[in-house]
């Protein structure tokens, strides 16, 4: 075992680890946004919804990422390509782009699997404080935005860094359609090298640290968030 | 659309029978990969519980490594590595190339199994600890031991408090079981891609392949509410 190789292909490995971290915060955000959608639609009194968002959360967690991805990339990939208004369109550059398709995917599925999440949370609520919040006169969006939505995603804090790692561990499959993240780097030097085992190991070390520091920015959120809520 | 359909149909040059094929290995790589993450995790679990010092620092280590790398990197570094590692085992007994070729099968479920077995291990040692300690030494007052105590007592105990967290297992080793096709393994997925891109009709044979692997689950929810509703027999009903 040897890492002789590491400093000509460290900039690769580096535009790899700014790759992921780029695609986890991407579909961090964006999923997340999703997510809170899906789980008000779950909760939601009108059956049509709810109906739907059940659906949306049952095949999304009942398919293969990876083959989720490929729908994605490849299947829509290729209607884009057959149509000419998007081809020749302004967005092509963006829609040629594995970056892209990613983290639409990534959203999507972080959609489906945090949206069951955020539904247990804000069912977990206790009634007596969303009355006590309508008898102070709020309605609608400010109940939900100054009571609702804080209580349930402040009890869903660990919960959610544990779906935040998952996600950067599905952030990996990106390297399967082309996207230079932090395992294609290791795939890349891999097939430039010939060696199999010490870029692979090295990015396993990589993913370990990044986890590691999820853990710990999710931890500071969550120190703040109680202080700020205890007030 | 119509093309579609006739590439699923019977016939010379028809996908129908691949899918088949290929849902089938998916089936029978998760079952073994059940199995040896059940094994693993099983053997993880009692190391955890009861072993020395250092063995149970080696397990948690494990575990932790399992849970914080990709599944897609470990099913690469130990395809690589276990594929190698056989073929050198195989081939210091004696035998020659061609006999080696067949350790693909082998390797996906022993890799998908060492990878899962992480969380079978923390799901297990959860299990049992949920059972109080008195039943155990009541089942000792009344004579049980060894294999008795654990077929009468210890497993119909852990099991309602296991299953939950072993069907989730089951569900997210099936979803895994997609990832084989990266290292060139023909299951499922690797069939569509096959068909996906001999006849360029990409969207098609994907949505397709997600509807089969959503059939297989929605079959094993089922299954699991049967076998849920089995095991929890004899404990009290809530509400």
């Amino acid at each position: 075992m040897s890492f002789d190789w590491l400093p000509h292909y460290a900039p690769l490995l580096l535009q790899g680890l700014i790759c992921t971290v780029k695609l986890l915060l991407f579909a961090g955000v964006l999923g997340f946004a999703a997510a809170v959608l899906v789980g008000l639609g779950r909760v939601s009194r009108r059956r049509w919804l709810s109906q739907a968002c059940l659906a949306f959360t049952s095949v999304i967690r009942g398919t293969p990422l990876l083959v989720q991805i490929f729908l994605i990339y490849y299947g829509l990939g290729s209607v884009f390509a057959g149509w000419p208004a998007i081809r020749h369109g302004f967005l092509w550059p963006y829609l040629r782009e594995g970056f892209w398709y990613m983290v639409i995917a990534l959203s999507i599925s972080t959609a489906g699997y945090e949206g069951e999440v955020i539904r247990a949370a804000l069912l977990s609520v206790p009634r007596g404080e969303l009355e006590a919040g309508q008898a102070f006169g709020l309605h609608g969006w400010s109940l939900l935005r100054r009571i609702w939505l804080p209580r349930a995603l402040l009890a869903i804090t660990p919960t959610l860094a544990g779906e935040t790692v998952l996600m950067l561990k599905s952030t990996a499959l990106a390297s399967t359609i082309t996207v230079i993240d932090l395992l294609g780097a290791a795939n890349e030097v891999r097939a430039e090298t010939y060696r199999v085992y010490e870029p692979l190991l090295f990015v396993a070390a990589g993913y370990i640290v990044l986890t590691l520091c999820i853990e710990r920015v999710f931890r500071i959120f969550e120190r703040h968030a109680a202080r700020a809520f205890r007030h | 659309m119509l093309r579609f359909f006739h590439y699923l149909g019977f016939g010379a040059d028809t996908w129908s029978y691949q899918f088949l094929l290929g849902a089938l290995t998916t089936l029978e790589i998760s079952a073994g990969a059940f199995t040896v993450g059940l094994l693993i995790g099983g053997c993880v679990a009692a190391v955890k519980l009861h072993g020395a010092r250092w063995a149970v620092r080696l397990a948690n280590g494990y575990s932790t490594l399992c849970r914080a790398v990709p599944e897609l990197l470990l099913i690469i570094i130990l395809f690589y590595a276990g594929q190698s590692a056989l073929n050198d085992l195989l081939a210091s007994l004696g035998f020659n190339d061609e006999d080696i070729g067949i350790s693909g099968f082998a390797a996906a479920i022993i890799v998908l199994g060492l990878v899962q077995g992480a969380y079978a291990s923390e799901i297990i040692r959860g299990a049992v600890l949920a059972i109080p300690r008195g039943q155990i030494e009541a089942a000792h007052a009344f004579g049980l031991s060894g294999v008795t105590l654990f077929r009468r007592i210890i497993l119909p105990c852990v099991l309602p408090y296991a299953i939950g967290g072993l069907a989730n297992l089951w569900m997210s080793i099936l979803k895994d079981s997609a990832l084989i096709s990266v290292v060139g393994y023909n299951e499922l997925l690797s069939t569509a891609r096959q068909a996906a891109g001999s006849t360029k009709m990409y969207f098609s044979f994907f949505l397709f392949t997600g509807a089969i692997y959503y059939c297989i689950t929605l079959a094993s929810n089922a299954a699991v509410q049967r076998i849920e509703r089995r095991i929890r027999r004899w404990m009290p009903r809530l509400a």
